[in-house]
């Protein structure tokens, strides 16, 4: 597990093994294959994503929770209502 | 996960998310910078810049079991979330399959010829709540 240095800005690897989209606007055609990805019954998408946990920051894979039940949760922002 | 910084995940933690359950939620609070993953996952929202509610139970194997995606105004509902994990757990155990509305203990389904036509036997609609 990478420790990530306390700089303002520090790339977190995002999504693994996906292609990246060249240029500030990709094709509908890019877009879509985007989103096709996450499906039930095929492998989640790899990623690495910059985490707070446990009262210290550690960057997190995926993959590493292999053997594992993962539930994985996306929410709108931190401090809203629901 | 949520588009916000891992420092806002810290003051949300500390400043209002202890408030809530004591010692703070348990869980890593992951950093989706630009929205990448939630794009990959099907979750992001262009025009808004955040990801919507999704909700993704992957299994042992890394293999997405269930999903669930609610717009931002509805939130989940942790009890279900926590039936799927059991139901998914039975069945990949067992091998059996779980009826509608699924509680560990209930009857569960053993998918084969036998059972063509006779599901109405051993399962009510009244079992699907």
């Amino acid at each position: 597990m990478s420790q990530p240095k306390d700089s303002c800005v520090e790339p977190a690897g995002g999504p693994i093994g996906v292609p990246e989209t060249e240029g500030q606007q990709p094709t509908t055609t890019q877009k879509e294959e985007l989103r096709m990805l996450a499906q039930v019954g095929k492998p989640a998408p790899d990623f690495e994503a910059s985490a707070f946990v446990k009262g210290g920051f550690e960057n997190i894979r995926l993959s590493n929770y292999k053997g594992k039940w993962v539930v994985l949760c996306f929410y709108p922002g931190d401090f809203t209502f629901v | 996960m949520s588009v916000d910084s891992r420092f806002t995940h810290k003051i949300w933690q500390e400043e209002e998310l202890s408030k809530m359950v004591k010692g703070g939620v348990p869980f890593a609070m992951l950093s989706d910078a630009g929205g990448r993953i939630g794009k990959v996952y099907g979750v992001y929202d262009e025009a808004a810049g955040v990801d919507i509610r999704g909700r993704f139970l992957i299994d042992p194997d890394g293999v997405i079991q269930a999903m669930e995606v609610l717009t931002p105004a509805v939130g989940r509902n942790v009890a279900e979330l926590i039936r799927q994990v059991k139901a998914f757990q039975h069945v990949r155990k067992t091998g059996e399959a779980t009826p509608s509305g699924w509680q560990p203990g209930r009857v569960t389904l053993k998918p084969g010829p036998n059972l063509v036509g006779k599901v109405w036997e051993i399962w009510k609609p009244d079992m699907a709540f």
